[in-house]
């Protein structure tokens, strides 16, 4: 308590120095704060849209599904079950067949996945009510993405073209219903959305399915189906969190460097110039370890200075941004970012941020210090060099 | 000396100077005891601030011994030492040695910080204190407020607050002109007679010469004459 009073004084009566340092350590302390909670942000909400749009609490695949395999997706499919089917009805379930197509807009060829999908499904977001069975018409859904590479917006039409199960070539031209706008890239990059029942007529697949979407965290086994948890689903975009955490440690390490670096200058400085207070230390009674703790603090206590600061101007920022968002624009990236990313600052991220702040500091400040130990009081007395 | 509360027996300090040695005492014997008013006079380089030094537990002897309280300064542990100069010796620099980010008052408390004393119990000693020295109307200045006899006023009420057994005065006036550095002198003096301290000085001032009780005069490292001299103000 003695030491921190006194590191208090010395560094208030330190002045502009003091206030340098602080100003330096308080921009790395907000930015690091800034930078993982857009991360965080960014995390939270690229899982809640992937879940919301995409993969809800898991998904069951057929054994050869394999998204990133266009030789296999034709085939990977299989009849459900009537286990499965009662939890369609009872949507705990939502069957998707995919098969791939070809895309004829405004006479422009383009590969396409089918997707077809259950008009009446409430599990995922997707709009899918607009693709309510029409006898007159073959209505479609797309995502933003889709349509803007295809230059094509609501009740456009474009021929599509398919192989059913016997490999016979049929084609309809599909009138787009609606087009959707989400974050989630992959669910909407050379995908068209048609109604689950339709797609078993048009490629002659009845009650078939590519895969399922489970609305249910718990994972029932069902025979032929393997069951992908959410880390398995989200594993892309964490990797992608992490390499992005990391990448930002560069930053973040230079900027605390640069901070940390001054504190270390001012330290070294001190101890040179502060010597016969060092010796008055000594000779009013301290030892000189106590010294160095008092050194040590004081260092320290910029970090504190620097949090108290940061707080000042950090606060106001973070709610700000909080508020408003960051707009990223509609960056497509191939793997969920929303446009707007709002950030997250757990209690969490802002206690490490401030540990990890205040334990650099103190050892940067410990190291010079550990010289009093070594100081003879009768030379420090005199403010010899030593 | 029956009583004595300082006794250095064969005491001998040496420097490393390169790969020699500078000797800056031999063989002093010597005893204070207890109220002395004593000055260390000889010229620079004769061993004055090193024996003080000793004495205050912030050096210790090449060879012989020096005891301070019944405590070997030799052995004394570096927590022993702190101790010894916590609770019984004061220090008086030439040039003041106040903390300059400290007020008057902080400075004059700092001494007490150490000891396990209550927030009252230290305002009311370092009031009284300030009030030995005059200057309990400067309690919130700051050092660099004060003049040179201010700032020497404080580094006593520093040193008394704790009441200890011992002051050591290192060229307690070396810094000031002929007014203050009477003023200095009488103001120890006072606590001298009324608190029974201990005063050891070390100083070639003339001024000074006219207040000590007990003349000892050093020359190269060595005591070359001891006497008591009265005093005559």
């Amino acid at each position: 308590m003695l030491a921190l009073k006194l590191a208090f004084k010395n560094l208030i009566g330190a002045g502009l120095r003091t206030w340098l340092n602080v100003s330096v350590l308080s921009f790395a302390f907000v930015l690091i704060i800034f930078y993982n909670g857009m991360i965080d942000g960014w995390n939270r909400q690229g899982r809640n849209d992937t879940q919301d749009w995409e993969i809800a609490q898991g998904q069951y695949w057929h054994p050869d599904y394999d998204k990133l395999d266009i030789y296999s997706i034709n085939t990977a499919h299989q009849r459900l079950s009537n286990e499965i089917n009662a939890h369609v009805k009872e949507e705990r379930l939502v069957p998707i067949l995919i098969q791939q197509a070809t895309a004829y807009p405004k006479g422009r060829m383009q590969s396409v996945l089918l997707k077809g999908i259950p008009y009446n499904q409430s599990v995922l977001e997707l709009p899918t009510e607009v693709l309510q069975y029409n006898e007159n018409k073959l209505s479609v859904l797309i995502g933003k993405r889709m349509a803007s590479s295809m230059h094509l917006g609501v009740n456009d039409q474009m021929l599509i073209r398919w192989r059913d199960k016997n490999g016979t070539f049929d084609a309809r031209t599909a009138t787009i219903a609606a087009v959707f706008n989400c974050d989630v890239a992959s669910i909407d990059n050379g995908q068209i959305y048609v109604d689950y029942e339709e797609m078993q007529n048009m490629m002659g697949l009845d009650n078939h399915a590519t895969l399922l979407v489970s609305s249910s965290e718990q994972a029932e086994p069902f025979m032929q189906w393997q069951f992908k948890n959410l880390d398995f689903l989200l594993a892309e975009l964490d990797q992608m969190i992490e390499s992005k955490k990391g990448g930002g440690i560069v930053l973040q390490g230079s900027l605390l460097l640069i901070a940390l670096l001054a504190i270390f200058d001012t330290q070294v400085l001190s101890i040179f110039r502060r010597q016969k207070e060092i010796g008055t230390y000594i000779a009013l009674g301290l030892t000189r370890q106590q010294v160095v703790g008092i050194f040590t603090v004081e260092g320290g206590a910029h970090s504190i200075l620097a949090a108290l600061v940061g707080a000042a101007y950090g606060i106001p920022f973070f709610l700000w941004l909080n508020a408003v968002g960051l707009s990223f624009g509609s960056v497509d990236m191939g793997i969920t970012v929303a446009e707007t990313i709002y950030p997250y600052y757990s209690f969490g991220l802002i206690i490490s941020t401030m540990l990890l702040v205040v334990s650099t500091a103190s050892i940067v400040s410990y190291i010079p210090a550990r010289k009093i130990a070594r100081m003879k009081p009768t030379d420090a007395l005199k403010g010899k060099l030593q | 000396m029956e009583n004595a509360i300082i006794q250095l027996k064969n005491l001998t300090k040496r420097f490393p100077v390169g790969n020699g040695h500078f000797t800056a005492l031999t063989d002093i014997n010597l005893n204070f005891g207890k109220g002395e008013f004593t000055g260390l006079v000889g010229p620079s380089g004769s061993g004055k601030t090193t024996l003080l030094n000793i004495i205050g537990s912030l050096d210790v002897p090449s060879d012989g011994q020096a005891i301070v309280l019944d405590q070997s300064i030799a052995e004394l542990s570096q927590q022993q030492a702190a101790k010894l100069r916590n609770l019984h010796v004061g220090f008086i620099f030439q040039t003041y040695n106040l903390l300059p980010v400290y007020t008057v008052y902080e400075n004059v408390e700092f001494a007490l910080l150490l000891q396990k004393l209550s927030a009252a119990e230290r305002r009311k000693a370092v009031m009284q204190a300030l009030e030995w020295v005059g200057l309990t109307d400067k309690e919130k200045s700051k050092p660099s407020m004060l003049s040179g006899g201010e700032c020497q006023r404080v580094a006593i009420a520093r040193s008394m607050v704790k009441k200890p057994q011992i002051v050591l005065a290192d060229e307690p006036t070396a810094n000031l002109d002929s007014k203050n550095s009477h003023h200095i002198l009488q103001t120890m003096q006072k606590l001298n007679e009324e608190l029974g301290v201990t005063f050891l000085f070390s100083t070639h001032d003339e001024k000074v010469m006219q207040y000590l009780k007990r003349k000892v005069s050093l020359a190269d490292g060595k005591v070359v004459s001891d006497e008591y001299v009265g005093v005559n103000t």
